[in-house]
């Protein structure tokens, strides 16, 4: 019988350019904001959780962990940096629920974290195009925005989604930022600048055919961090603390072009399929969803692999406003990665705190009124390796 | 030699017939609209003190561009430059950026600065368009030479303008060697890169009459 996990402290830097920290700086500030908001003594952690992507090639730092821990004052407990691209965070997360799950640890600090913005963006494009397959892909020029394209040209092909449906989960995500005072890009979109007007040529360049500059996530600094614990520390804060009731991770094959369907996100299905099945809930139950949109294509995507809507009509529910911050199943009230801003190794850390922030109801001005069961996908690689999370509060 | 006569000599206008710029009217990516027109000699001195505050800011080379274009305005403004002509873009009656060239004879225009106190809304881009619009289209000068002092102005200009390297010509501005936008790539490339309507309507254009001095996002 495995324990029970709860989150009992969240903290975040607000994602952006912050060039003039270091990324301990920034996992130190994430840290302490959920050791405080958990309120617990400091002293009862007994293991640090640092994902991060590419601290050693972007800040020449490596054993980051151990430099946190030091830093947080937390010595002797254990510390790790976990890495699994994208994934990261998720499955820095992961790993915390199974050493709690397990009866190993009762109290863990998980943080994520990233310094992008220091570096050219020709190298953050290479580094994160390293992910791919190095024979079938990468030694041919791919690159993450390259394969996002192909995949939004077969999927408007087959399902028909059309650029206006792009523009329209870029509109609602930079809205939803605007509302959350940790997101990188806090400016409003509409339609009319980046889509219908003949100015969108240029409000909205071409990046890689079909996609545009509004389609892309933004290169951020930052860092998001959790506190989980079993209950015997949980029950002792807090009437109803947030608990992780499902997890899920699964992998797919590598190159997108050897899928057997390039347009299924497999490991989405997959992991989500876990996640539900271990926190005994079905997709009706969930009121919030943050979602892995790198691109916009993949909030469309994902939200139809995880399961929420039938295949080829992610587009649909996004045009009947159902993904809207006050639709029947809001879908990135943080922004995004496509307006909250996207520091790799922070991400999934960073959707698992909005969401606990959502079911704690201090979401602030995009709070999801009534929320209590949320899910999220965390998309390493190009989706051949996912992590999802199902979380509740009892009311 | 009186000071009278020498100031006689240091004293430059325009020395080629002056040509209006038309006012028009943009959507940026938020939405808003952005009136770009031309500002006459008497504003020159509310840009100076928008612009001051960018001086010693090293991020993205404001300091450095900002210093330029401090620099050639209070030279029109004094008159100690020739031909020089500037746009601004204004949105919600403030100012949201800035450009300037100097048309260098009836063949040629010198492209000088783009400021952006409007980030992240490619202000710029539909400015330095603008601006070239106004060379080729009014002045119908036959190539504008253009350099960059920074990375994301050569983007900008040479990479996304595709313009033709003149690795023999010294730009006005002392700096890299010039890149060449000719009427004929201009017009090549009008459809995609420049647009606007005309005319402005009579409260927008009013409204950007009397634009607020601005701390730009990147002072603040």
């Amino acid at each position: 019988m495995i324990r029970e996990v709860n989150i009992i402290g969240c903290g975040m830097t607000k994602f952006g350019n912050r060039s003039n920290e270091g990324l301990i700086d920034l996992l130190k500030e994430a840290s302490i904001n959920a050791i405080k908001d958990a309120g617990i003594n400091h002293q009862l952690i007994q293991a640090v959780y640092v994902s991060s992507m590419l601290s050693g090639e972007l800040t020449n730092q490596t054993a980051i962990a151990s430099a946190l821990c030091d830093e947080l004052c937390l010595v002797p407990a254990a510390a790790d940096r976990i890495e699994n691209g994208p994934a990261s965070g998720g499955s820095a997360i992961k790993n915390a629920f199974l050493a709690i799950a397990s009866g190993v640890y009762d109290a863990i600090l998980v943080v994520g974290g990233e310094k992008m913005r220091n570096s050219p963006g020709d190298k953050i494009t290479d580094l994160l195009a390293t992910m791919t397959h190095p024979t079938a892909e990468y030694i041919h020029g791919v690159t993450m925005p390259s394969l996002a394209a192909m995949f939004t040209r077969l999927y408007m092909t087959k399902y028909g989604v059309e650029r206006k449906h792009l523009a329209m989960v870029a509109v609602k995500n930079h809205e939803n930022a605007l509302k959350n005072p940790y997101a990188h890009l806090q400016r409003r979109v509409t339609l009319e600048g980046i889509f219908f007007s003949r100015e969108a040529e240029v409000n909205n360049p071409l990046i890689a055919e079909p996609l545009r500059l509004y389609d892309m996530c933004p290169i951020s600094d930052g860092a998001a961090s959790i506190l989980v614990c079993s209950n015997k520390i949980a029950n002792k804060l807090l009437d109803s603390p947030v608990k992780i009731a499902g997890f899920g991770q699964a992998t797919d094959i590598q190159a997108v072009s050897q899928r057997s369907d390039p347009t299924e996100l497999k490991a989405v299905r997959l992991s989500a399929d876990q996640a539900f099945k271990m926190a005994k809930m079905k997709r009706e139950d969930i009121d919030v969803v943050e979602l892995h949109d790198a691109f916009t294509i993949l909030e469309i995507a994902e939200s139809e692999n995880a399961g929420f809507f039938k295949r080829g009509t992610g587009h649909i529910a996004l045009e009947e406003g159902i993904t809207a911050l006050d639709g029947k199943l809001p879908i990135n009230p943080s922004g995004g990665l496509k307006a909250r801003g996207h520091p790799v190794g922070a991400t999934g850390v960073a959707q698992v705190v909005e969401l606990a922030w959502q079911l704690k109801e201090e979401a602030g001005e995009r709070q999801v009124q009534g929320a209590q069961k949320a899910y999220c996908c965390n998309f390493g690689g190009f989706g051949n390796n996912v992590v999802s999370f199902v979380l509740r509060r009892d009311q | 030699m009186t000071t009278e006569n020498v100031e006689s000599i240091l004293r430059l206008d325009w020395t080629i017939p002056k040509k209006d710029y038309s006012a028009k009217i943009i959507i940026l990516p938020t939405g808003e609209k952005m009136v770009i027109r031309e500002i006459s000699r008497k504003e020159v001195p509310q840009l100076l003190d928008t612009i001051r505050p960018l001086l010693t800011i090293s991020k993205d080379y404001y300091d450095i561009v900002s210093a330029r274009v401090y620099a050639e305005l209070l030279g029109w403004y004094r008159y100690r430059v020739r031909n020089e002509y500037c746009l601004v873009g204004i949105v919600n009656g403030e100012l949201a950026g800035i450009v300037n060239n100097r048309i260098f004879n009836d063949k040629l225009c010198i492209s000088l600065h783009t400021i952006a106190l409007k980030r992240g809304a490619r202000v710029g881009a539909h400015l330095f368009a603008a601006k070239q619009e106004h060379a080729i289209e009014n002045y119908k000068v036959d190539e504008i030479f253009v350099t960059a002092e920074s990375p994301i102005g050569f983007k900008r200009w040479m990479v996304e303008w595709g313009l033709e390297a003149r690795p023999n010509v010294q730009h006005e501005l002392g700096g890299a060697n010039a890149y060449a936008l000719t009427k004929e790539s201009y017009f090549e490339k009008k459809n995609k890169k420049v647009f606007g309507e005309r005319p402005v309507p009579k409260e927008e254009l009013q409204k950007s009459m009397n634009f607020k001095t601005v701390i730009p996002d990147v002072a603040r």
